[in-house]
């Protein structure tokens, strides 16, 4: 079994409706992946300093996290931050405030960001206490995960 | 008539949402008012029903930081209404639980979001830029932090293994003694904290404040204890609600507490410190003093200082726990329901956290009341606001709107782990 190179972190809070976009896009890449691809999935709650320490040795790192930075609801964008920065109307991506934004620039300044780190942001439209994922979200999610695995299978081919 | 609005708009996070707006009239400040969305309302409601073995891990979902304050305020009280002792070997590890929430909490407020305001930097960011190794200390403290409540709760967030009664799992002398290695380096970093945040420059300023806190004959405070403050209150949390009371003020959606018939008042580490001095392990002491602190502090900027020195202790008492630790023979004793009332407060990292429920004979839950300490220090916070700005009204809107920010901080409200505040309006009238 080959020694697991590419992290994929799914950030969010299931409680707070399009904010689980990254778990539930965890959740079915850990349904499709195969154990020896090479790859590990973990699900994360989004608190800056602990995504640091989850990124930190990895050579690459790809995160999916909800948005609500007033694009259309349901779409997905993906920013390679490995050398840039998320753009600034991400800066409070997810609502998780100390998140990951501040994760991958707190990597970076420490040097432990790794050189190929990719953000897909799903922008959301319910973030209530208690409520599903929307159904655009839900769409939106299966289609970033296969995304992931079409990107991965050919980094990993 | 000059009019001066500072207004910081809304915080957009999930475990807790804010704003601030002080208003500045003709040189003073007629209003200060803090606005906090309270998720511990929407809980309330949905538990009514549950049954009881479900508070601990519904109430954990409250707070992301602070997850395991909720657990053990929910299983004291549980256990109070049930009629129900947990054995010594349960408390210890209950406190174990604590010292590595503490640890995560406070470690990640000094480091990345109060020490910058004091080093003029805009956010744990800029520092981490300039001062990596500094800021490196900070992560291995909270990583020791993480790695305590994964040890005992099972996992870092929300953790699973807390139940009504005890612990589903009780972990080994040998992973505990594994754990140690990591909270006696933790405890070393924490004693260069303390020195390092109390060579800051803190605004010179004291209120003369009611702390309260719980308070244990031979302990500083966590589980258990009586509720006092450093005017003469001296209660079980059982008479919360008769010396307590919650209430709307106006223009604010959240509810704010007061001691009747007395007013607001002030818990967390500053309270705990003030009011459990002589309970803290001799190696906090001796920092304390050797960084000049002494027993009694009414500056709240240096709050930073005595969250320092509880990390100090948090990490020391740790250690003491797992020094001491036998496997307890069952991990929890038996929880049937009955039909009751319980109340109880512990010792969440930012101050006081009351539950009360009142149970069916089924065990479901009919009634649920959370007080957490944000709500409880929410006045105090807008008399800080109206107390300290008055002297600073000369400096511009920018700094004046940092100032206002780091005096919120000093109270650590889930507000604060949004860095900084996200809009600034000023009306001049």
């Amino acid at each position: 079994m080959a020694e697991p190179r590419t992290l994929i972190i799914g950030v969010g809070n299931s409680d707070r409706g399009d904010d689980g976009a990254g778990l539930a896009a965890a959740s079915r890449l850990l349904e499709r992946l195969r154990i020896d691809d090479g790859i590990r999935v973990i699900e994360h709650w989004g608190e800056a300093t602990g995504l640091v320490d989850a990124m930190t040795g990895w050579d690459e790192v790809l995160i999916v996290d909800a948005a609500s930075s007033g694009a259309t609801p349901g779409s997905y964008r993906i920013f390679e931050v490995g050398e840039t920065a998320l753009p600034s109307d991400l800066a409070d991506m997810s609502s998780h405030g100390f998140g990951v934004p501040q994760a991958i620039e707190l990597a970076r300044a420490l040097s432990s960001l790794p050189a190929r780190c990719r953000v897909y942001a799903i922008e959301g439209v319910v973030f209530d206490i208690g409520a599903p994922l929307s159904d655009v979200v839900q769409e939106a999610v299966k289609a970033v995960v296969e995304d992931i695995l079409l990107s991965t299978e050919v980094m990993h081919a | 008539m000059t009019t001066r609005t500072i207004k910081v708009g809304a915080l957009a996070r999930v475990e807790g949402e804010g704003a601030l707006k002080v208003t500045i009239r003709d040189g003073k400040v007629k209003h200060a008012e803090l606005n906090i969305f309270e998720p511990p309302r929407f809980f309330e409601g949905f538990m009514q029903g549950r049954a009881f073995t479900e508070a601990p891990d519904i109430t954990a979902r409250i707070c992301g930081i602070c997850p395991v304050a909720y657990q053990m305020s929910a299983v004291h009280a549980m256990e109070a209404a049930i009629g129900v002792e947990i054995t010594p070997e349960i408390r210890a590890l209950r406190r174990l639980l604590y010292c590595g929430e503490w640890i995560e909490s406070h470690g990640l407020h000094v480091y990345m979001l109060h020490a910058p305001d004091f080093l003029g930097y805009p956010g744990a960011i800029e520092l981490a830029n300039d001062e990596p190794e500094i800021v490196k200390r900070g992560l291995a403290m909270k990583k020791a932090g993480n790695q305590t409540v994964a040890t005992v709760g099972g996992r870092e967030i929300h953790p699973v293994n807390i139940k009504v009664g005890g612990f589903y799992k009780a972990p080994s002398k040998e992973v505990l003694n594994g754990l140690a290695e990591k909270l006696k380096e933790g405890r070393d970093i924490a004693l260069e904290t303390v020195r390092w945040v109390a060579g800051f420059d803190f605004p010179d300023v004291e209120r003369d404040y009611e702390f309260v806190s719980l308070s244990h004959p031979h302990e500083y405070p966590f589980n258990e204890g009586r509720i006092v403050s450093n005017r003469g209150l001296d209660i079980d949390a059982t008479a919360y609600h008769d010396h307590f009371e919650e209430f709307h003020m106006p223009q604010s959606t959240a509810l704010h507490s007061r001691i009747k018939g007395r007013g607001f008042y002030f818990c967390g580490p500053m309270a705990r410190y003030n009011l459990n001095f002589s309970k803290l392990p001799a190696v906090a002491k001796e920092i304390a003093k050797e960084v000049g602190l002494g027993p009694a502090c009414n500056n709240p900027y240096q709050s930073i200082i005595i969250r320092s020195i509880e990390l100090v202790f948090a990490f020391d008492e740790a250690l003491r726990i797992i020094n001491d630790y036998d496997e307890p023979a069952m991990p929890a004793v038996p929880a049937v329901p009955r039909a009751g009332v319980g109340h109880a407060a512990t010792e969440a990292p930012r101050g006081m956290l009351y539950h009360r429920y009142q149970l069916a004979v089924d065990g479901s839950i009919e009634q649920a009341t959370i007080i957490p300490p944000t709500s409880q220090n929410q006045a105090t916070i807008e008399e800080d606001l109206t107390t300290f700005i008055p002297q600073w009204l000369d400096m511009n809107n920018d700094d004046l709107r940092w100032r206002c920010e780091q005096t919120v901080r000093n109270y650590d409200p889930c507000i604060s782990c949004a860095t900084h505040f996200l809009k600034l309006d000023i009306d001049r009238g």
